[in-house]
């Protein structure tokens, strides 16, 4: 068995997969850990499928207009059907508190050069029109944002992998990271030890424990958000549809209809549910029907199908950590993807090809900057034990 | 209407109610209390709608709100047919790929969520269900029993045959309908017993709670100290080349269609699987006047009571083991099958091909337990039992058994002091649940003079209601083992058999005749016979074909006597005058030519590669066998590449196939990662979620 490689990545989902694919690509020998049976069992599988650059944070806007670049191309370049959408997404605002906070995002993201603008109630209609009008205020729009399926986007990076030489290592769990002189030097597993001087923690909402084996605290705590899928039914819904009020025991909720005709949702508990406890709870589903119903009431007649927790591996800031770790040359944060793994994969797989090849771009400078592990003075990140 | 089945030999007539409504603009008229598939079947359509991947027509295929494969736009909503029942002036149109989902502006109030506590939650009323909601009620136990059918008794309401089994231990000798009246009245004495029927269980979440939609249009979430799962079994499939074509269904869908709804599903049938669901439905076809054109089994015999199998083959079905179906056939619905007989591998052998017409080909090949309620509650550590086919296939007189044992451990969990449970119904319905065992050959009775009973029944079954009807005792079987063949001990007793036939009108089997020859001349045969009315009704001086045991013509004889009384319970005892020679080998009689069986001139080789695994999603076997070929040994990336088991039935029918698949190639199933399942099991609208009361 193959026991050297050139670098080694913890985790076959969102972040994983993409990263292995554009490091094999550009000549690397990589391996990928993954103690479950197949890649995107973790996380990814439980991701809705909504991929966006409007956000706020220049660091997550660069890599996500990565991204969308990618999925967009992915089918004309790679053949396979991902199921990418360009639906754009859409934040309703139907009370005036709403309304302020988006337009004074708005100003931002425009400022970041974003295609998103503001719809007057009409026009939000027009492109929504089984909205409920009662109250409604209006909407930011994105026309380039979209949708792709992260189970099928995963197996596609993760295939391709495979044709580049990517070795994927299943139902194998990372046990230690090995360090000679201060750097990594290799990894030890439940069934063997691999030399390489590069691991990436690609490990998600289980990112904490092995970062744990030399010591580095990162500060990543997952809590879980319920999603849910209806039945198909034909096109009548384009954008993804956010509701950032505050409802009973949640926060903000959003839906939009995948290209195969359902919809799925997802909504944020408030008070956020710590911990990886994954079973479903009965509380969800009247929790986020009333919310969808109120919002669109033609939804009423959707049937749901299917529904599922996922992990949201959280930072404090609510910020990815992503960045080499300037105590351990040769350990690579790629954590705490805040539940945005699957639009941020593909950029941040991008982003750490260029690091490990050295060409990195002004932009990405910036964006290593912004979500550096060390980006919080004597924050844990940095902290290392004896 | 024209195939509304007007004269049933055992049920009673339904009332003649008609309503109105329309499919695709055309008016027709269905029955009241129908749902909207048994009134489009009764109007001849079993092409319900056209997927949206690949535009195959769909049609019915479990019957039992389990997939969605018959789901219809109903006055502007999808819903499936099988369950939703017919309105008047209802608008019905197929579904032509995805649905579009109707407009709506306003918002009915929003009621809250209702939290209920109970003690014991079942979820099924079926034989196993309601036995042990009987349990409980006697022990004054607070129970809530859901069904999601409008009538209580499960499977038990479209089984009209007589029961195996003993008579004191599970009604034995009583036809299944009336076992449900009688377990539904006696249940329904108990008033710590609380039953909803229409209301279907979705789910078991980890807090404890169980989803139910109250009579179909109310969701509430019910907490029970103890769970008790009894919803019985769902009928397993089969892949091959045309498997989904409209009329290829199970063969619990097809009774459901005949003996609840009383519609002729079919005219001209073919069985695959010869267990005892699928000899009895063939059974139940010919009852309802409809042509069983055949039964294959890949076995080399059937696996179900040879008493069912050697009554289809005296009515004159033809039974071909060590076969295979090969395809259905056809464009829009079955227009015939093409079956082969299998080597010791388990393939087709060439040459042996052979093409029948027929428009329906009923799936019977086995039962798998309804698992995924008690699954999950045992995953979330909640207190929770199985019951009945629930927990392990096997007859209904042990899910009866079953049900009671389960009501005892359950009032014991909660505390109460009921002691141990009897070991005799433990025992019972292990005696119960066993599989047929040796066949030993007809044994005919040497002695040809007076009268006699004779036994057409050789194989180790459990069933003796002969034994206990028998007023002189002349029929024995061990007490303690009630699985033996029954033996004729008149000359041990002492006693000569009187000719009361009450012998042969128990016998579930039809499988004894009273052989009389006491008067001068050839000696009289009186057969039990199930064809009083509907086309095979036979009269005095008509001329009759016998059979023997196995269906081999013995001669033409005339009826002497038929005779059907309230204590025959609409079984008619034919009498036939026939040649000494051979009226003790007379078991039954020919009712279905063999033209009716007859294979056409040249066989149909279906070209179109439909062999379909998943029927939600058309995922086809090929992509599937490609993948684990590849390597693929986790079910859920499987699932993830091809969207097998991700369409409405939450993969309850492609699951055991898709792990048959791997067992086919070689892959133990240690190396394969299953299916995760997540709620719902059953698909609920937002709105019903949310609160609407939809109907009220």
């Amino acid at each position: 068995m193959q026991k050297n490689f050139d670098v080694v990545i913890i985790g076959s989902g969102s972040i994983g997969t993409p990263t292995a694919l554009f490091l094999a690509q550009s000549g690397l020998k990589v391996l990928v850990l993954e103690k479950l049976p197949s890649p995107g069992q973790g996380s990814n599988k439980a991701a809705i499928g909504g991929i966006r650059a409007t956000h706020s944070d220049p660091a997550k806007i660069s890599l996500c207009l990565q991204s969308i670049d990618i999925f967009s191309h992915w089918q004309e370049q790679y053949g396979d059907h991902i199921e990418w959408a360009q639906g754009g997404y859409s934040f309703v605002a139907y009370q005036p508190k709403e309304e302020r906070t988006l337009k004074d995002l708005l100003v931002i993201q425009q400022r970041y050069g974003l295609n998103i603008q503001w719809l007057s109630k009409d026009a939000l209609l027009q492109r929504i029109p089984s909205l409920n009008p009662n109250g409604l205020l209006g909407g930011t729009y994105s026309p380039e944002d979209g949708s792709a399926s992260p189970l099928l986007a995963c197996l596609a990076f993760y295939r391709h992998s495979l044709r580049y030489g990517a070795e994927f290592h299943f139902n194998e769990i990372a046990q230690e990271i090995q360090l000679a002189n201060g750097r990594v030097a290799g990894i030890r597993t439940d069934k063997g030890i691999y030399h390489t001087p590069y691991v990436i923690n690609a490990a998600g909402a289980w990112a904490k424990d092995i970062a744990n084996s030399i010591g580095l605290d990162v500060p990543v705590l997952p809590d879980s958000h319920e999603a849910g899928i209806t039945e198909a039914v034909a096109d009548f819904l384009k954008p993804m549809v956010v509701d950032i009020r505050p409802g009973p025991n949640s926060a903000n909720f959003y839906f939009y209809q995948h290209c195969t005709g359902q919809v799925i949702f997802c909504i944020t508990p408030a008070p956020a549910i710590l911990g990886t406890d994954r079973r479903e709870t009965s509380t969800f589903l009247p929790q986020i029907a009333t919310r969808m119903v109120d919002v669109m009431p033609k939804l009423r007649y959707l049937k749901v199908r299917r529904t599922w927790r996922g992990l949201y591996p959280m930072t404090p800031d609510g910020s990815p950590i992503i960045g080499p770790e300037p105590t351990v040359p040769g350990y690579i944060h790629a954590e705490g993807m805040c539940g945005q793994g699957f639009m941020l994969g593909p950029g941040v797989g991008k982003l750490i090809t260029r690091l490990l090849q050295s060409q990195l771009t002004e932009k990405d400078h910036e964006t290593l900057r912004i979500l550096n592990p060390n980006r919080r003075t004597g924050g844990k990140v940095q902290e290392k034990l004896a | 209407m024209d195939y509304l089945i007007q004269q049933h030999p055992i049920l009673p007539p339904r009332p003649n109610e008609p309503v109105e409504f329309y499919w695709q603009d055309q008016k027709m008229v269905g029955q009241n209390g129908h749902t909207i598939a048994a009134a489009l079947f009764a109007n001849g359509i079993r092409t319900f709608g056209y997927h949206s991947k690949d535009h195959a027509p769909m049609g019915i295929f479990c019957a039992n709100g389990q997939c969605s494969q018959c789901t219809v736009i109903a006055d502007g909503l999808p819903v499936k047919a099988c369950m939703e029942l017919l309105k008047p002036g209802m608008k019905i149109a197929p579904v032509m790929g995805r649905p579009a989902l109707p407009e709506s502006s306003d918002l009915p109030p929003l009621h809250k969520t209702e939290y209920i506590n109970t003690s014991c939650l079942i979820i099924g009323g079926g034989p196993a269900g309601l036995s042990a909601a009987i349990e409980l009620g006697k022990l004054n136990i607070p129970t809530l029993l859901v069904d999601d059918k409008h009538k209580l008794g499960g499977k038990l309401v479209l089984q009209t045959h007589r029961f195996f089994g003993s008579i004191n231990a599970c009604y034995a000798g009583t036809r299944g309908i009336d076992i449900a009246k009688r377990l539904e009245d006696e249940v329904r004495k108990y008033p710590s017993v609380q039953i909803w029927c229409q209301s279907t269980a979705v789910a078991v979440f980890a807090d404890g709670k169980v989803g139910v939609l109250r009579q179909g249009m109310e969701y509430v979430l019910v907490t029970p100290k103890i769970l008790l799962v009894a919803a019985g079994a769902r009928e397993k499939s089969l892949v091959f080349k045309g498997n989904t074509l409209p009329g290829v269904y199970g063969a619990g869908a097809f009774q459901t269609l005949v003996n609840r709804d009383l519609v002729r599903a079919a005219e001209k049938l073919f069985v695959v699987g010869g267990g005892n669901v699928g000899l009895i439905a063939s059974y139940h076809a010919l009852q309802a006047g409809i042509k069983v054109v055949g039964l294959v089994e890949a076995l080399p015999e059937c696996g179900g009571y040879k008493v069912h199998k050697d009554k289809l083959a005296r009515l004159g079905i033809p039974i071909y083991t060590s076969h295979t179906v090969l395809s259905a056939n056809g464009t829009d619905s079955v227009e015939g099958i093409t079956i082969a007989a299998i080597n010791k591998e388990w393939k087709p052998i060439s040459g042996t091909e052979k093409t029948f017409a027929c428009d329906t080909v009923l799936i019977a090949v086995g039962l798998d337990p309804v698992r995924e309620f008690y699954d999950k509650a045992v995953q979330f550590g909640l207190s929770a039992f199985a019951a009945g086919d629930a927990e392990e296939i096997a007859e209904a007189s042990a899910a009866m058994f079953s049900g009671k044992i389960k009501g005892l451990e359950i009032a014991k969990h909660l505390g109460q002091p009921v002691g141990e449970i009897p070991p005799d119904w433990i025992r019972t319905m292990e005696i119960l649940k066993s599989r047929p065992g040796q066949s030993y050959g007809e044994q005919l009775p040497a002695e040809e003079q007076g009268v006699m009973p004779v036994f057409h029944c050789d194989q180790e079954i459990p069933c003796n209601p002969c034994t206990s009807i028998c007023p002189l005792g002349n029929i024995f079987i061990d007490d303690t083992d009630i699985r033996k063949v029954p033996e004729y001990i008149s000359k041990k007793t002492g006693k000569q058999c009187t000719g009361c036939e009450k012998c042969i009108t128990i016998c579930p089997g039809l499988a004894i005749t009273l052989v009389d020859y006491r008067q001068p001349g050839d000696p009289l045969v009186t057969i039990a016979y199930e064809f009083s009315q509907g086309k095979h009704v036979y009269r005095k001086d008509d001329i009759v074909t016998v059979v023997d045991m196995h269906g081999n013509i013995l001669g033409n004889v005339p009826v002497v006597q038929t005779r059907i009384t309230k204590a025959t319970d609409h079984t008619v005892l034919l009498k036939v005058r026939a040649p000494k020679e051979y009226a003790k080998k007379i078991a039954g009689v020919l009712i279905q030519n063999k033209e009716v069986s007859a294979s056409l001139d040249q066989y149909v080789n279906r070209l179109e590669d439909d062999m379909i695994v998943c029927r939600c999603e058309r995922v086809s076997l090929q992509e599937i066998k490609k993948l684990i070929a590849e390597g693929c040994r986790d079910m859920n990336q499987i699932k993830a590449m091809t969207r097998a088991g991700m369409g409405a039935c939450g993969a309850k029918t492609c699951e055991v196939i898709i792990q048959r698949a791997f067992r086919e190639m070689g892959i133990p199933s240690s190396e394969v990662t299953g299916f995760v399942h997540r709620p719902l099991f059953v698909e609920t609208s937002l709105g019903t979620l949310a609160g609407i009361k939809e109907g009220k």
